[in-house]
């Protein structure tokens, strides 16, 4: 395209938010809200995942050993357990320390092992890690086939639960956001379908001196562009620094939760928020302009 | 030179609006089209820029066939023929400079050609001292020139006019058929329908009159009365 043409252009797709100013206002601040709610639901996903895996770390399985199988049979199951597909990490607890634990919860009061008739009842153990909470149940029934395994306890329902919230988090934010996008395209196409209404005549005489249609377009193209573009920059400011004082916040008041605290990540959604921004107000445009093109 | 080789237009929603019209203009030729309403003058002239396509037959403007015209050739046949219509079309929110700037900016000329033309062609139709003005500052007659204005800025060799004077009184008529007469004797062809008898009847140019899609009577030097009522 010309230079003069991009010139007649720019001067067009700002004259025309100018003169709609209230309208192009109103779809500015919609998109902002649309796409903070994007941004937002994004940044509850990251955090969600982090706080699941964060737990799933902390997810543990106790294998208690049979009484009668000697230390050093315990202590060489290790090396089998360590084989184990979804294995991550393992604490060997023999039954001396299982008693003093005990010992340590009831007091110092009372006399455990006297009580129990000098026989130590509780067998070796060993804590074991999985590497994630979808591996735990598959590595449970393998610890459970060894001989040397009376039994296994870990917190089933408390890992089903943990697999299918991130499962949920991750498909809800995924609807949020999908939806955040189909709105604030729809947002951009009602906008600019308004200002090419407004502008119908205006177009007509284009088409009858002979202007391409892409010349017809591209101020609108601009100004869904522009509109876009806007919208995601307050978005983006108010997240940026939303963000930041949640941080700070949580920080303070709850610091065992952990939050992500990475601006790179922020400073990659804000970006990415722009650039969506920005692309919705061009597609809402040429959505928005086609119908009126047709000669 | 513009042909038509039996056109047929037949609109969606089955009114035969053309009926096998065929006819030649040649050109820098004036030719008014007449005929009572309805005939199809309009579609006559729509086709010739490609608003919509005959149903049947060939239409060729210096030996093209604009039927078989890529869309994206539209605009640039467009360009080659000015338009002006009864209601004069012009943007209201726009000086009568803007108004006629806008044509030659809407195909990318030049801001220093634009701000050489536009003065020149507001004087030629007479209105060179009312540039700064708004349309509704305007008589009827102004803002038919200013149509004009912007319908020859471009040089089109061909200028088509669907009742110029359909809302003006007879001394602005007058006044816009001397233009257009001037803008003939230029080189421009000038196709013209209309219902004003009085000025057919003066300007002894060629008619083609219209019925019911049908070229009844085709004059050279004709006068309005096509004795149908
Ligand atoms: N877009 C359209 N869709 C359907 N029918 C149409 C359309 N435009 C025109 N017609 C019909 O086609 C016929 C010819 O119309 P046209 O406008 O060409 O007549 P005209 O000679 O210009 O009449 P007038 O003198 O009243 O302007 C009429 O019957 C009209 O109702
Ligand atoms: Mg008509």
């Amino acid at each position: 395209m010309a230079f003069s043409s991009f010139r007649y252009t720019l001067r067009d797709a700002f004259r025309s938010i100018r003169r709609h100013k209230s309208m192009a206002f109103a779809s500015v601040f919609t998109i902002a809200i649309s796409l903070f709610v994007l941004g937002s639901t994004l940044l509850l996903v990251v955090n969600s995942q982090n706080l699941v895996s964060e737990m799933e770390s902390q997810v543990e399985i106790s294998v208690f050993l049979h009484l009668d199988v000697d230390r050093k049979d315990a202590l060489a199951l290790q090396k089998d357990i360590e084989k184990l597909p979804g294995f991550d990490s393992l604490e060997f607890i023999p039954k001396e320390k299982a008693l003093a634990n005990m010992q340590n919860r009831f007091g110092q009061d009372t006399d455990l092992l006297g009580a129990l008739g000098g026989n130590n009842p509780l067998p070796d153990s060993y804590r074991i890690k999985a590497q994630s909470s979808d591996k735990v149940t598959a590595l449970a029934k393998e610890l459970e086939k060894f001989p040397e395994v009376e039994s296994i306890s870990y917190g089933k329902e408390w890992v089903d639960k943990l697999v299918s919230f991130t499962v949920m988090v991750k498909n809800v934010g995924l609807a949020v956001i999908l939806g955040m996008l189909i709105a604030g395209l729809f947002l951009i196409t009602t906008t600019i379908r308004l200002t090419v209404f407004a502008r119908k005549k205006e177009i007509g005489i284009m088409k009858y001196v002979g202007a391409t249609n892409w010349f017809i377009r591209f101020p609108f193209f601009l100004e869904g562009m522009l509109i876009g573009f806007l919208g995601a920059v307050a978005a983006g400011i108010v997240i940026y620094f939303g963000y930041g004082a949640a941080i700070n916040y949580c920080l303070k008041t709850i610091p065992f939760i952990p939050v992500v605290a990475d601006y790179d990540l922020l400073f990659r959604i804000v970006g990415l928020l722009i650039l969506g921004g920005t692309v919705i107000g061009a597609m809402g445009s040429v959505i928005a302009v086609r119908k009126y093109l047709k000669v | 030179m513009i042909q038509f080789f039996n056109v047929t237009k037949k609109y969606d929603n089955g009114t035969l609006a053309l009926d096998n019209v065929s006819v030649s203009i040649e050109r820098g030729e004036f030719v008014f089209l007449v005929g009572p309403s309805g005939a199809g003058k309009s579609t006559f002239t729509r086709l010739l820029i490609r608003e919509g396509l005959p149903t049947k037959g060939q239409i060729m403007i210096e030996g093209k066939s604009i039927i078989r015209m890529k869309s994206k050739e539209i605009p640039l046949l467009r360009r080659k023929i000015g338009f002006i219509f009864q209601d004069f079309r012009l943007l209201q929110d726009r000086t009568v400079y803007e108004n006629v700037a806008f044509a030659l900016e809407a195909v990318g000329t030049p801001v220093s050609e634009v701000k050489r033309k536009v003065p020149n062609v507001l004087n030629m139709v007479g209105i060179g001292d009312k540039y700064a003005c708004f349309p509704d500052e305007l008589s009827g007659g102004e803002q038919q020139r200013v149509a004009i204005a912007r319908a020859i800025v471009n040089n089109p060799s061909i200028l088509i006019a669907d009742e110029p004077t359909g809302n003006l009184d007879p001394e602005n008529s007058l006044e816009i058929m001397k233009i257009i007469n001037e803008i003939n004797k230029r080189g421009t062809t000038i196709i013209m329908a209309t219902h004003d008898s009085e000025i057919v009847d003066r300007m002894r140019k060629r008619v083609i009159v219209l019925n019911k899609g049908r070229i009844v009577r085709d004059d050279v030097k004709g006068g309005y009365d096509y004795g149908l009522q």
